[in-house]
């Protein structure tokens, strides 16, 4: 009984779980990346006299490289070649095919009613699946690995109900900068945020990933969708396990927020943060020098269709530059089959690896000084591309596609 | 005891310590780029024992572990803050960073005060201004972990995570 997080951690210790309990769980994944895993194998090593120096299951255990990949520097090589160590004592294969978070649901890592801890923030984004996934740091993960458990206070939920149909030109991501709006940088710190509501059954997978990626934005400790259809036939061909369609039963929200998105219009995410929000009409003729299209909140294939609907036949902005990023090979590959690299590149975009690019301002496109980036990304903190003397804005990949034919920020309901 | 930094609200971890310098385990190179962006001379003249207080949600943002490392290593002998982000707060107690939740004192302090934090009571003395205030105690999980340095060493000693 109870919220959904209630009831997947009733079902995974067996016995009633509620809000408020501080629990010892196993978790059903662990993840880390190419930047979170140096320190986690540091702290795995001390761990060595109680576990022999194994992890506690290497099929449970997934390292993926995403954040600097291929490596841009020296630095990033010696981390990745250390790694890859690392992986290969411990029979641990490595994932080098796109972003973190975007690779594990792709691979059946994630099913309803799992615990996964990953060393990154966004882990939160498999709560599209209806796992409750969060993100850690590397000793957290470090434990995990070695021990197959961590330790948690299970969290009250704010449950966010979307009801409506979608105006033209507004998307998941537009959704999701207005949920911000909503509770601010910080209003769901220790919460976990359940969605529902119909225009939430109606969104597919992607746009449920979109949305649950976002909730730590808000400080969340989770982003959850209750599993449906949907769910459903998205797994299918990807995993072979069994799963409960689990989902809240009575539940006490801390708090309700109800969302009309037939109201909502796009909207940009203005730097420093991502509560600095504005209608793009607020924000139009802003001159962009940079848009990135990509990410673990928009690279998918969906995200990149809308983009190349935009783009087909046209030229980005001689003002502006471009830089689009599958989130990864299954959507490079699909977006290559359906001609979308070739909208990009014809118009002027570099298209690149599948990985996190430029969203961590370390290669596939850094900011200098003075420039504004207009892009797809969940942060917009100062210096995460790049110099701090560079500004982000954040948008839908809509938004994004429209304003690098105007080299502007554009409302996409210009282009549609 | 030691010197008072003072930051405001939501100090997220690329400003504690940036992303491009976060590519390192390297505790010493952490601790030299801590801060580097809005406290340029932080790294430089931060002395063991010194305290850093902050506004509401510090060290938002990405999880990245070497933000409480930076700090934990260059000295600083504990975070006093509004609010912590559940990452940071978790990851600190994780690494033996005491992290207390103090807004009274956030309030009355100033920077380059000196200051003294006692963990086991919670006590923190504004020793310029010659004023106490109590801190939050921590949860009691959180409290077994900071007793023991860290999680690591508080599973080193129970035998395994209980």
């Amino acid at each position: 009984m109870g919220t959904l997080t209630e009831e997947i951690f009733s079902y995974k210790l067996g016995r009633p779980v509620e809000q408020g309990e501080t629990v010892i769980v196993e978790v059903d994944q662990v993840m880390s990346h190419d930047t979170t895993t140096p320190l986690a194998i540091q702290a795995f090593r001390r761990l060595a006299p109680l576990n022999g120096g194994r992890v506690f299951n290497a099929q449970r255990s997934h390292i993926v490289f995403d954040h600097i990949v291929p490596a841009a520097t020296v630095a990033a090589a010696t981390l990745h070649r250390d790694i890859r160590a690392f992986a290969r004592e411990q029979d641990i294969p490595i994932l080098q095919e796109g972003i973190c978070h975007q690779v594990m649901p792709e691979r059946g890592f994630v099913i309803p009613g799992d615990i996964i801890v990953g060393a990154d923030s966004h882990t939160c984004t498999y709560g599209a699946l209806g796992a409750f996934a969060t993100g850690m740091g590397s000793t957290d993960i470090a434990v995990a690995y070695a021990t197959g458990r961590t330790w948690m206070r299970v969290p009250e939920t704010i449950n966010v109900r979307l009801t409506g149909e979608l105006p033209r030109g507004v998307y998941a991501k537009d959704v999701s900068l207005e949920i911000v709006r909503h509770l601010g940088v910080d209003g769901a710190n220790y919460r976990a945020i359940e969605y529902s509501g119909d225009t939430v059954e109606r969104f597919s997978v992607s746009e449920r990933f979109t949305l649950c990626n976002m909730a730590i934005e808000m400080g969340g400790k989770a982003g959850l969708v209750a599993p449906d259809d949907t769910t459903v036939a998205w797994l299918r061909g990807r995993t072979e396990r069994s799963y409960p369609l689990l989902a809240a039963r009575h539940p006490r929200y801390e708090r309700v927020i109800e969302i009309d998105v037939s109201t909502l219009q796009p909207l940009i995410a203005c730097p420093p943060d991502v509560n600095n929000l504005a209608s793009v009409e607020e924000v139009e003729h802003v001159q962009i020098d940079q848009v990135f299209l990509g990410t673990c909140t928009n690279g998918r294939l969906d995200d990149l269709a809308i983009a190349a609907d935009i783009l087909r036949g046209r030229a980005i902005s001689p003002r502006t530059r471009m830089v689009v990023i599958p989130a990864s090979r299954e959507v490079y590959l699909e977006a290559m089959r359906l001609g979308y690299l070739e909208i990009f590149a014809r118009a002027g975009a570099s298209v690149g690896v599948p990985g996190c690019g430029p969203c961590i301002g370390r290669h596939f496109g850094v900011l200098a000084p003075g420039e504004r980036a207009l892009t797809t990304m969940n942060r917009n903190f100062t210096g995460r591309m790049g110099d701090p003397g560079a500004e982000i804005y954040l948008g839908s990949p809509a938004t994004v596609a429209a304003s690098a034919v105007e080299g502007h920020i554009t409302d996409p309901r210009n282009y549609l | 005891m030691g010197r008072l930094w003072m930051l405001g609200d939501n100090v997220n971890t690329d400003v504690i310590i940036p992303g491009r310098y976060n590519v390192t385990t390297d505790r010493a190179q952490l601790a030299h780029h801590c801060l580097c962006e809005v406290l340029p001379e932080f790294a430089e003249q931060v002395q063991r024992g010194d305290i850093v207080m902050a506004g509401h949600n510090f060290g938002c943002g990405s999880s990245r572990e070497g933000a409480p490392v930076a700090l934990l290593a260059s000295g600083i002998r504990a975070v006093v803050a509004r609010s912590f982000a559940r990452i940071f707060y978790r990851n600190a107690i994780n690494i033996g960073l005491p992290v207390l939740v103090c807004g009274e004192a956030v309030s009355a302090c100033a920077p380059g005060q000196q200051v003294e934090v006692e963990l086991e009571s919670g006590l923190i003395t504004n020793l310029s201004t010659d004023q106490i205030f109590r801190a939050e105690p921590l949860p009691p999980f959180a409290a077994r972990i900071v007793a023991a340095g860290g999680i690591i060493e508080y599973i080193l000693r129970e035998g395994t995570l209980r």
